[in-house]
């Protein structure tokens, strides 16, 4: 029964309850920075790395924190983690850090993460909170990976900087432009909701026929 | 028994009915583009029947892969996609591969119609965003203008390009006069812009013809005829304003009125109802506003021709306008509304 807790707590952020498609949260790195699959995926093991290590954190002094200050206290943890974040990022691939610039100092201020501190790390405890923010990290780095994955094939023809369709591609320029994250964006959380819709409809039949049948 | 002559007839309303319903609208306007497609295809020839007929192919695509079910029949029958798809292929190059016109026909629907709820919910006309997507996601082949071609069987190479696939140009292009005065001040003449022998959109190059469709369409009361004229008035005057401050670097207002976009524009485009003021106050100041951007990009701005953003600007304008024009309901006062 523990067992199928965590993994419960687990898979909800990665489908269920996925951060951007589901909640839409973290919209700020969503759009400016999946321009390309390596940045989108640079940005989404950074937020990984810093939901794990504050939601672990928070997690472990959540009986220590007091209630009126407890804000400015899940922002000094997740500050900590940020900034190692940065200068681990700048040591070891300094050309994204370079592309990423001012949004990862920005991943304090993602809403996500402060959101999971508050709702789940400072009430659970720590194998549940760190099995959340894995799920939820996850989440978002799958949603950043497609969004810059579609953006990359799309408009530059390659992924991970490796052509795929030749050299007589034509870029869809609107694609790495700001437009192209908002189109695309869009077009996933309409199929995300529209899926959400058939299953419900479909929830709805099933029950209508069992209650018919029984 | 049935009598021939009863007494007393008894019907409901509406009593009376007109004739104007929304596909006969939109046909109207399908008839009225008919001159200008006809021009299209004696400047460029088959490629302007390759490139109009992808974009209506995308765009009636769109409407019946969205379309409900239910409503399916009826949003094909009253032919918006279609003259989506037509207005959207005047206002393309005629070099355009087949694939990005089929393109921008889906994207015109599906993006600038459907998505907003269907037909009368679309803040900007689907056409003019079908070709701003177009513009800003293939900037290159969007700009590159072909010049007439030399038979009607002729086809540009370009138009065949593979989908995804960049096109191979012809070698020779041709400037549109809009980018000559821009770039080389070097001005066209007018009787050439008039009767449409220049480079430019398929639709766009015969003045003439786009506004014999213009009268005809306003005989047959299908448009407002303040927004065309108001944008025709305020260009010429705008123009004319800034020729008689320096005749040297800004076009006349002759030729500011005949070339390019604006008429295509100011009469098919801008007069679509759904993202056109109701008000006749409100049509007044619609007209104004797009004269005097489509003047302001064409001259100070980066771009050669305006018309596109000119409408689309005041098109999210237009809820605005209509609110502030409403008129005095009869027996209120000024304050009560």
């Amino acid at each position: 029964m523990k067992k199928s807790d965590s993994y419960e707590e687990f898979i909800k952020g990665i489908w269920r309850d996925n951060p951007v498609f589901v909640q839409v949260l973290g919209m700020c790195p969503m759009l400016a920075v999946t321009n390309s699959a390596i940045n989108a995926v640079a940005m989404g093991m950074a937020t990984f790395f810093v939901l794990v290590g504050s939601s672990f954190l928070v997690s472990s002094f959540r009986n220590w924190i007091p209630k009126q200050v407890r804000i400015s206290c899940f922002i000094i943890i997740i500050a900590t983690f940020v900034t190692v974040a940065d200068y681990t990022l700048l040591a070891l691939v300094p050309k994204v850090h370079k592309e990423l610039g001012a949004f990862i100092p920005l991943i304090v201020a993602n809403c996500m993460i402060l959101g999971r501190q508050e709702a789940f790390s400072s009430r659970y405890p720590v194998r549940l909170a760190v099995m959340d923010a894995i799920g939820m990290a996850g989440g978002f780095l799958l949603a950043l990976f497609s969004l810059g994955a579609i953006r990359e094939i799309l408009g530059d023809g390659a992924l991970f900087g490796i052509k795929l369709f030749g050299e007589n591609f034509e870029p869809w320029v609107i694609m790495i432009l700001p437009p192209g994250g908002f189109l695309t964006l869009g077009v996933i959380l309409l199929f995300f909701n529209w899926f959400k819709f058939k299953k419900d409809e479909f929830l709805a039949e099933v029950a209508e026929a069992e209650r018919g049948g029984g | 028994m049935k009598k021939k002559d009863p007494d007393l007839l008894l019907f409901h309303a509406p009593l009376l009915r007109q004739g104007m319903t929304t596909p006969r609208a939109m046909r109207d306007v399908i008839y009225a583009l008919l001159p200008a497609t006809g021009a299209a295809l004696w400047f460029f020839g088959l490629s302007a029947v390759l490139v109009i007929g992808s974009c209506i192919a995308g765009a009636v695509l769109a409407e019946v892969t969205f379309a409900k079910r239910e409503t399916r029949g009826e949003s094909l029958r009253d032919a918006t996609g279609v003259l989506t798809g037509l207005l959207l292929g005047l206002t393309l190059p005629p070099g355009l591969p087949m694939w990005m016109a089929f393109l921008g026909g889906f994207v015109a629907i599906s993006l600038g119609k459907v998505i907003w709820g269907g037909l009368g919910h679309n803040l900007f006309n689907p056409a003019l965003l079908g070709r701003a997507f177009l513009l800003a996601t293939f900037p290159i082949a969007m700009t590159t203008w072909v010049p007439a071609a030399g038979g009607f069987l002729d086809v540009y190479a370009s138009n065949l390009a593979l989908p995804f696939m960049q096109a191979q140009v012809d070698g020779v292009t041709s400037a549109t006069p809009l980018g000559m005065m821009k770039f080389e001040q070097e001005v066209t003449p007018l009787a050439n812009l008039v009767l449409g022998r220049t480079g430019g959109s398929l639709g766009e190059t015969s003045g003439l013809l786009l506004l014999l469709g213009g009268i005809y369409l306003w005989l047959r009361r299908d448009l407002d005829w303040r927004i065309p004229v108001s944008i025709l008035l305020t260009v010429v005057i705008f123009s004319a304003v800034l020729t008689l401050f320096d005749g040297e670097r800004f076009p006349s207002p002759l030729f500011s009125l005949f070339s390019g976009g604006l008429m295509l524009g100011a009469i098919y485009m801008a007069t679509d109802p759904v993202t056109s003021p109701v008000t006749p106050r409100g049509a007044w100041i619609f007209g104004i506003g797009v004269g005097v951007l489509v003047i302001l990009i064409r001259v100070f701005g980066g771009l050669p021709e305006g018309v596109m953003y000119a409408i689309l600007l005041m098109n999210a304008a237009t809820p605005l306008i209509d609110r502030y024009t409403q008129p005095r309901v009869f027996g209120r006062g000024v304050d009560s509304t």
